[in-house]
């Protein structure tokens, strides 16, 4: 099969939001937006600057942000909150629970710098649970988009969609490789490349990394099916069904803990659908530390390399 | 309007509903409900221009309530219903299986006049700053009224939402603190000394008001007049209302041992006579 993805650029998915978030604040006057100190590092700042009346700047108080947040949704309003997420989603967890998904308010949570390619600043800003946090949530929708094009696209539909959203997304640069013009559907899954050897689901920065995997087993003689996961809740169970009933062995890649996340999701489907082998690229309940972006995917075991043998696992465990 | 005489004697119900709902299922918190009885019952039926016949989520052009102290659901309740957001016999499903009147007032079960989930203290406050900005973009300038414990002030986030607001000038809010020197493990004092509340909220850039005597309606009438009097002037105003715990039934009160215990039958029967029935039980 040839090869279907060559990007020429490299953009960071923070910077999606960013574009989405500015485009949203032209033609919807309800998208209100609102930070707790980090607004250059959330791009939210061509919405400040051509919304001022609309951006709030709520300080170091990421509490009160998403209070004030979900008061603003009674009035009509559709807030997108931003700060790193660590901070949208640990550290706020019982605000959002109350004020947020259980009391059914459209309030949007974009959280940048997720997982352990935030790099120098170490664990203590690395969060690897917060899929987990925010996807054991009645009615939470979350969404973790793969490139900048994609995020930006995720960034306006969401505001489209009425109820609470957990978007994730980072601070590196990597290959943006989706459509400019892709039409974002929450709870579809992308399929990237067909394939029948075996299933590898990936989420957000480890979906470019499984379409590197694609072409090392596709020289080994393997056929990957890639598919890419960008809404974890709801997630697309047929879409994981009908592919591993093809390939009768599955594989996931996330940036996140193995437990709470895509890999846990995958595999409450596969156990109760279609029982098969599931081998998880993922943190393996650990913190993270500092390093580079790289360094850190490489030691965590979240690179190219470990997607290619963990499809040659699940391959081989296939009876 | 209504007259002194008419908010006392509804009072004086709300109060029969009170104890009636935590005594049926042994379980709810009278004593805060019942210290915040006169200030409800004269925001819903004297201070707040709403439209209890059809609920709207959104309020635009009505004042707004947010209650922090979730805990005290009994008499929100109670004068939810009164006011005619829904049927007062659905007052006796309180904290039933299946009942839209949840242990801790909720959204979720789609209850007419409640706005927000509150249980988990501290958060009232940003969401009525929250509704107030909303209020703000959509021109609309009518009023966003909160409540909240003392005890519940302990709570980070209440300061956080402190400076915010008076940082950005939220005046459209009137936020009432019940003082009434109890939380669950004994006198505030003493579990979390509060300090001088009134130099705080100044020294935070609060319009600062106070009501004496928060169990008297004629007080809480007058000091929520002017304290709307008070509002669009770049500040945000708050009430230190001073109230006690249990008020109205005379063995409940002055003690934090009724914050979340319901009475017996012989002690309802007691709470009872105290308190004439005047708008008919649920």
């Amino acid at each position: 099969m040839e090869k279907k993805y060559n990007p020429t650029e490299k953009k960071d998915t923070r910077s999606g939001f960013g574009a989405g978030l500015s485009e949203l604040g032209k033609k919807n006057p309800n998208v209100v937006a609102l930070c707790a100190d980090l607004t250059g590092s959330l791009k939210m700042d061509a919405f400040q600057k051509d919304h001022p009346e609309r951006f709030f700047q709520v300080g170091i108080a990421e509490a009160n942000m998403i209070g004030i947040a979900a008061g603003m949704t009674v009035g009509g309003k559709i807030p997108f909150t931003g700060t790193f997420a660590n901070f949208s989603t640990g550290r706020v967890y019982d605000q959002i629970r109350q004020a947020v998904a259980y009391s059914g308010k459209n309030v949007k949570i974009c959280a940048s710098h997720a997982g352990l390619t935030l790099g120098e600043d170490g664990a203590t800003h690395q969060i690897l649970e917060d899929l987990g946090l925010m996807k054991m949530l009645p009615g939470m929708v979350v969404i973790n988009p793969c490139d900048y094009n994609q995020t930006k696209a995720a960034t306006i539909a969401i505001a489209e969609y009425v109820g609470p959203v957990y978007l994730r997304f980072g601070r590196p640069s990597v290959p943006n490789f989706t459509a400019a013009d892709q039409k974002f559907e929450i709870g579809k899954a992308v399929t990237l490349y067909e394939g029948t050897d075996v299933s590898i689901f990936a989420t957000g920065h480890l979906v470019w990394k499984a379409l590197e995997a694609w072409e090392i087993l596709q020289k080994q003689g393997i056929s990957a099916e890639i598919i890419n996961i960008h809404t974890i809740k709801p997630l697309d169970e047929k879409a994981v069904i009908d592919s591993v009933k093809k390939t009768r062995c599955a594989v996931s890649a996330e940036e996140h803990n193995k437990f709470g996340g895509l890999g846990e999701s995958i595999s409450h489907v596969l156990t109760s659908e279609i029982p098969s082998p599931l081998e998880m690229v993922a943190v393996n309940d650990s913190f993270g530390e500092s390093g580079t972006p790289d360094q850190l995917m490489t030691k965590y075991g979240l690179d190219t390399i470990d997607i290619v043998n963990a499809a040659l696992r699940a391959i081989a465990r296939k009876k | 309007m209504a007259t002194e005489k008419e908010l006392e004697s509804l009072c004086s119900q709300v109060r029969r509903d009170i104890v009636r709902m935590v005594h049926a299922v042994n379980s709810g918190h009278p004593g805060g409900s019942l210290g915040c009885t006169e200030f409800l019952v004269t925001l819903y039926f004297e201070t707040m221009k709403h439209n209890p016949k059809e609920f709207k989520m959104d309020g635009i052009g009505e004042d707004l309530f947010f209650l922090s102290n979730g805990h005290i659901s009994p008499v929100f309740y109670s004068v939810l219903a009164r006011s005619g957001y829904f049927p007062v016999k659905e007052l006796a499903t309180f904290r039933k299986l299946n009942t839209r009147l949840q242990g801790h007032p909720t959204t979720h079960e789609n209850l007419p006049g409640v706005r927000i989930a509150s249980g988990s203290l501290g958060q009232g406050m940003s969401v009525a700053i929250g509704a107030a900005l909303a209020k703000k973009l959509n021109k609309d300038d009518s009023t966003v009224y909160s409540l909240h414990g003392d005890g519940e002030l302990d709570e980070g986030q209440i300061w956080e939402a402190t400076m915010y607001a008076a940082g950005n000038k939220v005046d459209n809010i009137i936020c009432t603190i019940d003082v009434n020197g109890q939380q669950i493990d004994g006198p505030t004092d003493k579990v979390m000394p509060l300090g001088d509340l009134e130099a705080k909220f100044k020294a935070f850039g609060w319009d600062v008001l106070k009501i004496a005597n928060g169990n008297n309606v004629a007080q809480v009438t007058e000091g929520l007049k002017i304290a709307k009097q008070h509002t669009g002037k770049g500040k945000p105003v708050v009430i230190l209302m001073k109230t006690e715990m249990g008020a109205g039934v005379d063995f409940m009160m002055g003690s934090h041992k009724w914050h979340g215990v319901a009475p017996n039958d012989e002690q309802l029967a007691q709470a009872l006579k105290q308190l004439p029935e005047t708008s008919g039980d649920y």
